[in-house]
């Protein structure tokens, strides 16, 4: 039996991306391999470790906990869609270099969406709530110290722009 | 003068890639149409496999193949390979690829399924049906001593391995000392947890007959062979290309994985590029975790507390199978002995089989059990004689005038265990200072008065480093005068793309930008052993600083010949060689172009290269000693290891009446000889330090007595959030360099987990006055403890409750041992 799929329109990073999929295919595998957008990686597809995260309408979501035919109709930004117009990396892309905030990198992209968002929320965040933006993400390489960091020059460098 | 960069915070260049979503992860690789695997795994943790249904499986459409124990042949029918066959391992058991007959853990493999998609893989492992016929499991330490129940039948006592070294006299030296002491320890299994799992991508070129395989790997010279092994082809067929690592902490150093030579074999038979991504439950059940062991030690000591003798005995799990030999139970048994040098030591240990999942090396790999072990004793010798603990262990340590030091013991690597270095005493004087430890008692007092219970630890290590047998480096000057480097082990987050450039960048007087380092190419450099051990810098490094001079000198000795010059008198600074003290130089590119004689001109560069242009007419184009090219390439295999040291120390705070533990400081005083890149080495220190709070406060792996592990998932498995870890990591460097190699480097890569089983146990212990001996520790335990422990129950309820109810914990109190002390 042939298993039935449904065409769903994606807009990520303001492209757009006709695909048809399975009611079944998670978001995550939808913007991996059948967009191409690799940057938003799987690191337990059940919702603890945030290395999927990417933002759906502006808003931190987990992108292996959606279904992609209902993202449908929905602005998606991920990691690939953080960079500045020109190019460049923004705020926090660059923050997480100059920092050391990563190190093998799974993490990062949940990360950085995360923060995208948090900041957009919370531009100016203390320490602590620097610390609590990213307590829902998983990283097993960096200890955190170097994100907390570079939150709050994330938001030195927003603040600044 | 271009500026050095070694010893400098160079930012990574690899970020540029990773910030963008740009890396290229194994699941990211995409060589044309690719199918996708998907494994049925045991749900049993021993049993005998009767019989496997797979007819239904080939009617689900999308489904390619299938393939279980009975379809595999030749080499790929024989068990996995036994990777370091120890001579003591006199009871090695290693898995087939798909097993046969018999099932030993909950999630060993069973049969491969290759489908369009991995959605429709796993649908069709569902339509697997397998006949079990149950067999008792042996789950934990205790279960495997008894013995009642074997894991393997023939096995006897489910020992793999006994082995004894001893320094002295141990015994004899415990029973003429003046005080002497027992410990009982225990310490669980954890795991390291990369938050990318294991992946495999292969495909098969049937008209060259190679096969170019992609696997995130510590390793990936070690898996060339493996595969070439198994699969029946030469070497030369094979190329293994280990992309991006999504984090490694030793398990992606073990190899061939089931998934490892699977995948390449179904590559190959359906001519499709096929593809395996490990999901997080299958990394829990069927990678390999660490750490669990039960630990007997009696020590013998003077009235300072110098020890005279130390007899350790202790019993490794090493799971199911044992293809990584007895690398763990070695390192714990030596590494033991940490910065300190008892007049006599003995250590046996027995490495045993359970039905649970392997057991391989883990960050520390034997090590924070060893500092456990000891840095224990250190405390409770220093209790049973009332002294400080840091005296203690200062008038045991090894002098920076002893050095090198040799324990007459046998290491890892099967040579002498011989210190390069270090300044023990040193690093006392600082850590104690960074912690505040002797403002502690008045630190205390305060905390006492506001109603509060705080803890110091303290817990010192030393860690071998950059073991053998050796790594190579290509370094190759381009024509545009930019620099390709080569190096054959892998990288999984260490930034060797940096480190290893700016030791180029040094060497060659080029831009740091203008240097390219591949690492885990088999095409790039074939020779390599792998990731692990803390030794990438101290192995690459060196051989990378040794090409790059080789390639420097060529570059001089062709400079000399063009700018009519004598070599002494040139430097390479700015891409350029120079005649010191002039302006007449010459362009790094250029002294590439000269040599390399061309035939054929292709543009103004290599025009100059043509042998019209270089050159003696009277002589061979190229010198009979000499080769086309401005390369260089050599290979650093060192006599021994390096020991890199270090202290932590902590400060942790136990509620009066939940009994959970904060941690209010944590201090890290560290040696790994001259630092590449500080900020490199201080992001490993934290990465380590995170990994050993979980380890010690929050992480276990809970199987229960049928082997099944209850908590195969991160909602389950409690790895530390940012809000686990300390607020700050202190850190305080001190170099004392190695004079092992060109560099003075040690590797820095596991430090920062060895002390932190040994200093939460010591802060919690003081803290709270009585011993801790098993560990992890979780607040439901230590309020069990407290509660046996009544006397200090009392002064605790004054403190007015922050949550309204406390759980009554299970009694796991059991765990910990008393301490039994004897004096003479
Ligand atoms: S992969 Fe989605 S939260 Fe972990
Ligand atoms: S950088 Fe490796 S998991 Fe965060």
């Amino acid at each position: 039996m042939t298993e039935e799929t449904h065409d769903v329109r994606l807009h990520v990073n303001g492209a757009t991306y006709d695909v048809s999929v399975p009611p079944r295919r998670l978001l995550s595998d939808a913007l991996r391999h059948d967009c191409g957008l690799t940057g938003t990686h799987v690191g337990c597809e059940h919702g603890v470790c945030g290395a999927c995260t990417v933002l759906v309408d502006g808003r931190p979501t987990r992108s292996c906990l959606m279904f992609a035919v209902s993202a449908q109709d929905t602005e998606i930004t991920t990691v690939e869609g953080l960079t500045n117009p020109d190019g460049s990396l923004g705020p926090v892309q660059q923050a997480f270099l100059e920092c050391h905030g990563l190190q093998c990198g799974f993490c990062t992209p949940g990360f950085l969406t995360t923060i995208t968002a948090g900041l957009a929320e919370n531009p100016s965040p203390t320490r602590d709530e620097a610390r609590e933006m990213i307590a829902g993400n998983l990283c097993r390489c960096t200890g955190y110290q170097n994100i907390v960091k570079a939150v709050e020059r994330a938001a030195e460098l927003g603040s600044a722009t | 003068m271009t500026t050095k960069l070694f010893g400098t915070k160079v930012n990574r260049v690899e970020d540029q890639r990773f910030l963008r979503g740009r890396g290229r992860y194994v699941d990211d690789v995409l060589p044309g149409p690719t199918l996708h695997a998907a494994v049925l795994r045991s749900p049993h943790a021993h049993a005998r496999i009767r019989a496997i249904d797979v007819d239904a499986v080939l009617d689900i459409e999308g489904v390619h193949a299938v393939w279980t124990y009975d379809d595999l042949t030749g080499a790929m029918a024989e068990p996995l390979p036994l990777l370091i066959p120890h001579p003591t391992l006199t009871h090695g058991r290693t898995q087939y690829a798909l097993a046969k007959d018999e099932v030993n853990y909950v999630g060993e493999a069973i049969a491969f399924v290759v489908a369009e998609d991995r959605y429709v893989a796993e649908d069709a492992l569902s339509a697997i049906v397998v006949d079990y016929e149950f067999l008792p499991p042996v789950v934990g330490i205790a279960a495997a001593r008894a013995a009642t129940n074997l894991v393997h039948d023939d096995v006897p006592g489910n020992v793999g391995a006994r082995m004894e070294q001893e320094n002295g006299d141990a015994r004899a030296a415990i029973a003429a000392a003046p005080h002497t002491l027992t410990l009982d320890l225990d310490i669980e299994r954890s795991a390291c947890m990369p938050m990318e799992g294991r992946g495999t991508v292969a495909r098969w070129d049937p008209d060259s007959a190679r096969l170019q395989v992609w696997t995130s790997t510590q390793t990936s010279t070690g898996v060339r062979a493996a595969v070439a092994a198994k699969l029946g082809l030469d070497l030369g067929q094979v190329d293994v290309i280990t992309p991006d690592v999504g984090g490694g902490f030793g398990v992606k150093i073990n190899h061939p994985w089931p998934e490892e030579l699977l995948v390449p074999l179904a590559a190959r038979t359906l001519g499709r590029p096929v593809k395996f991504t490990e999901d997080r439950r299958e990394h829990f059940i069927s990678s390999a975790h660490e750490r669990a062991q039960v630990q007997h030690i009696e020590v013998g000591y003077d009235d300072e507390g110098r020890i005279l003798g130390l007899d350790v005995e202790f019993w490794h799990d090493h799971g199911a199978y044992t293809p990584y030999g007895l690398i763990v139970p070695i390192i714990t048994s030596t590494q033991l002995l940490g910065p300190y040098k008892p007049a006599n030591y003995r250590v046996v240990f027995e490495s045993l089989y359970t039905n649970t999942v392997m057991v391989t090396p883990y960050r520390g790999a034997g090590r924070p059990q060893g500092c456990y072990a000891m840095e224990r004793t250190m405390d409770a010798i220093a209790k049973d004689l009332g002294k400080d603990r840091t005296e203690v262990r200062a008038v045991n340590f090894i002098q920076p005038d002893e050095f090198p030091y040799e324990h007459g013991l046998v290491f890892q690597d099967g040579r002498p265990l011989t210190y390069d270095s270090g300044d023990y005493p040193a690093s006392l004087e600082k850590i104690k200072k960074l912690v505040g430890w002797d403002e502690f008692e008045q630190f205390r007092a305060e905390m006492a008065a506001e109603g509060r219970r705080v803890g110091i630890g303290l817990a010192c290590y030393v860690e071998g480093t950059g073991v053998g047998p050796y790594e190579g480096a290509h370094v190759h000057i381009e024509t545009s005068g930019k620099v390709k480097v080569a190096t054959g082990l892998t990288t999984q987050g260490q930034g060797h793309a940096t480190a290893f450039a700016q030791i180029v960048a040094d060497e060659l007087g080029v831009r740091f930008e203008d240097v390219e380092v591949v690492t885990g190419d088999t095409r790039r450099m074939p020779y390599a052993v792998g990731t692990f051990a803390s030794r990438a810098a101290v192995m690459s490094g060196s051989a990378i600083h040794l090409a790059a001079k080789r390639a420097k000198e060529k570059a001089l000795r062709i400079a000399a010949d063009a700018l009519e010059a004598s070599v002494e008198d040139l430097e390479l600074a700015e891409g350029k060689v120079t005649v010191r003290g002039t302006d007449t130089s010459i362009d790094l590119g250029t002294v590439a172009v000269l040599s390399n004689p061309l035939r054929y001109a292709f543009d103004e560069a290599s025009k100059a290269a043509t042998q019209f242009s270089v050159g003696d007419p009277g002589k061979p184009p190229v010198a009979e000693d000499d080769e086309p090219g401005l390369e260089g390439k050599d290979f650093y295999s060192p006599e021994r290891s390096t020991f890199a040291s270090g202290m932590h120390a902590v400060i942790v705070e136990t509620d009066p009446l939940t009994a959970e533990i904060r941690i209010l400081k944590y201090a890290v005083v560290h040696d790994c000889g001259h630092l590449i890149n500080p900020m490199i080495v201080e992001g490993q220190i934290h990465g380590g330090v995170a990994q050993g709070v979980g380890g010690a406060l929050y992480e276990r792996m809970a199987y229960d007595e049928s082997g099944q592990l209850l908590n195969a998932s991160f909602m389950d498995f409690l790895m530390p959030y940012a809000s686990e870890v300390p607020e700050s990591i202190d850190i305080d460097h001190l170099e004392t360099p190695s004079p092992l190699n060109p560099l003075g480097i040690k590797g820095a890569g596991e430090a920062g987990v060895i002390p932190s089983a040994a200093v939460f146990a010591a802060a919690i212990e003081d803290a709270e006055g009585f011993p801790i001996t098993a560990m992890p520790i979780s607040p439901s335990e230590l309020f069990a403890l407290r509660k046996r422990h009544a006397p200090v129950v009392e002064e605790v309820a004054q403190r007015p409750s922050r949550n309204s109810s406390v759980e009554e914990p299970r009694d796991e109190a059991s765990r910990n041992h008393p301490t039994r002390s004897t004096d003479r």
